[in-house]
């Protein structure tokens, strides 16, 4: 090689640190040889039990209608990159939809049935179901257009201090990510693997259930799950972990 | 260094800054270093030891995003481990590190933590009794 390209190389590779330093890490890249072993194997995954559920569900006919998911969807390998695309700003509701908010609007609206209750094994299986579909593809959320706005105030809320102990999201998970925080590593804080198996938990859980912890850690007013700032909040998650992987359904300590 | 007095907003009611330390006690009642190390200790309590590391066996990893508390004392006074436990933002407005004894900017705090410091002004008293024990020289 040339001086010149020797060069060239250089300053490419300088180019290149800012952002290698910054580098997005999921959550499993942070847990323990054990945690990451559980998630590896589907078998010693717990969050298949709920998976198992979700299959169960997804073709049982109920309300109304009388129709399964199926009855629309087809087979649940036609969800291929949905969950992907989740959480997406509805313009017609004018607001961030969840996955989880997005299969009780096909419960209550064509299935004629009542809506799953948060965190039931019923909906944790079902969106586990639909978010293994998109396992292995890169998190892509539309940020554009009318979603912009959600995405900012979803970003607003993650730096804002908050709470009698005065953190933000931010704090932690951009600025301190990596330190070890009470014994344990700080992850980034992503939400490429929900719902997941928590082993802290001993169970399954949203993601509206971690940043409730979250929330409740540093002593702050959780946030309502019909909240709209709870839908920006999750959107604005997502667009931070871009092209990271699905890794539905995860597993953390 | 602040030459003057230094008054806290909100604050003003709960004590007065010196430089960059409180020097006087919050309390009437000397602090107890053994309610203290409780305090410093106590992952609910004082929320400390999630942050610091320092001399507690029992936190067997220790933390890595603060100063190790070993040697507190021979670095700092009690009043300016007073300030550092009060309100940390007197001394650098950019810490993470929570105010124990300010309510001063708070936003959206919890309905069970309102109206409250994170700290009494006796709990603060008996943390500084104990940090003023961990001196190494």
């Amino acid at each position: 090689m040339s001086t010149s390209a020797w060069c060239r190389a250089l300053v490419l590779l300088l180019a290149a640190l800012p952002a290698a330093a910054q580098e997005r890490r999921s959550g499993y890249d942070d847990a323990g040889p054990q945690v990451r072993a559980m998630q590896d194997d589907d078998m010693a995954n717990p969050a298949f039990l709920w998976v198992q559920q979700g299959e169960v569900l997804w073709e049982r006919r109920v309300g109304e209608a009388g129709k399964s998911c199926a009855d629309c969807h087809g087979a649940v390998s036609e969800m291929r990159g949905v969950a992907a695309r989740f959480p997406e700003f509805d313009a017609a509701r004018g607001r961030v939809v969840t996955l989880e908010q997005r299969v009780n609007v096909c419960r209550t609206d064509f299935q004629g049935a009542p809506a799953l209750a948060p965190e039931s094994d019923a909906l944790l299986g079902i969106t586990a179901l639909v978010g293994l579909q998109s396992r292995g593809m890169p998190v892509a959320v539309e940020v554009s257009g009318a979603a912009a706005e959600a995405v900012a105030r979803g970003e607003a809320f993650f730096r804002l201090r908050q709470g009698q102990l005065n953190l933000s999201c931010a704090q932690c998970h951009d600025q301190l990510a990596g330190q070890s925080l009470a014994g344990s590593r700080i992850p980034q804080g992503h939400p490429n693997g929900y719902p997941i198996y928590r082993l802290e938990w001993q169970g399954m859980g949203s993601l509206h259930r971690r940043l409730r912890a979250c929330l409740v850690g540093v002593r702050a007013e959780p946030l309502g799950r019909d909240d709209a700032l709870l839908g920006d909040l999750e959107l604005y998650l997502a667009a931070r972990a871009a092209g990271l992987k699905v890794e539905t359904p995860g597993v953390r300590p | 260094m602040i030459a003057a007095v230094v008054a806290l907003p909100a604050a003003a009611a709960a004590f007065q800054v010196v430089g960059d330390a409180i020097p006087a006690p919050l309390t009437d009642v000397a602090g107890d270093p053994v309610r203290g190390r409780a305090v410093v200790a106590g992952r609910q309590v004082g929320t400390c030891v999630l942050c610091h590391a320092g001399p507690f066996p029992e936190e067997r990893l220790p933390a890595t995003i603060a100063p190790d508390l070993r040697g507190v004392a021979d670095r700092l006074s009690a009043g300016q481990i007073r300030l550092r436990l009060a309100d940390p933002r007197v001394v650098n407005p950019d810490t993470v590190m929570p105010a124990y004894f300010s309510q001063e900017g708070l936003v959206r705090v919890g309905r069970a933590w309102q109206g409250r410091t994170a700290l009494t002004a006796q709990q603060i008293e008996d943390a500084v009794a104990f940090l003023m024990t961990l001196k190494e020289e």
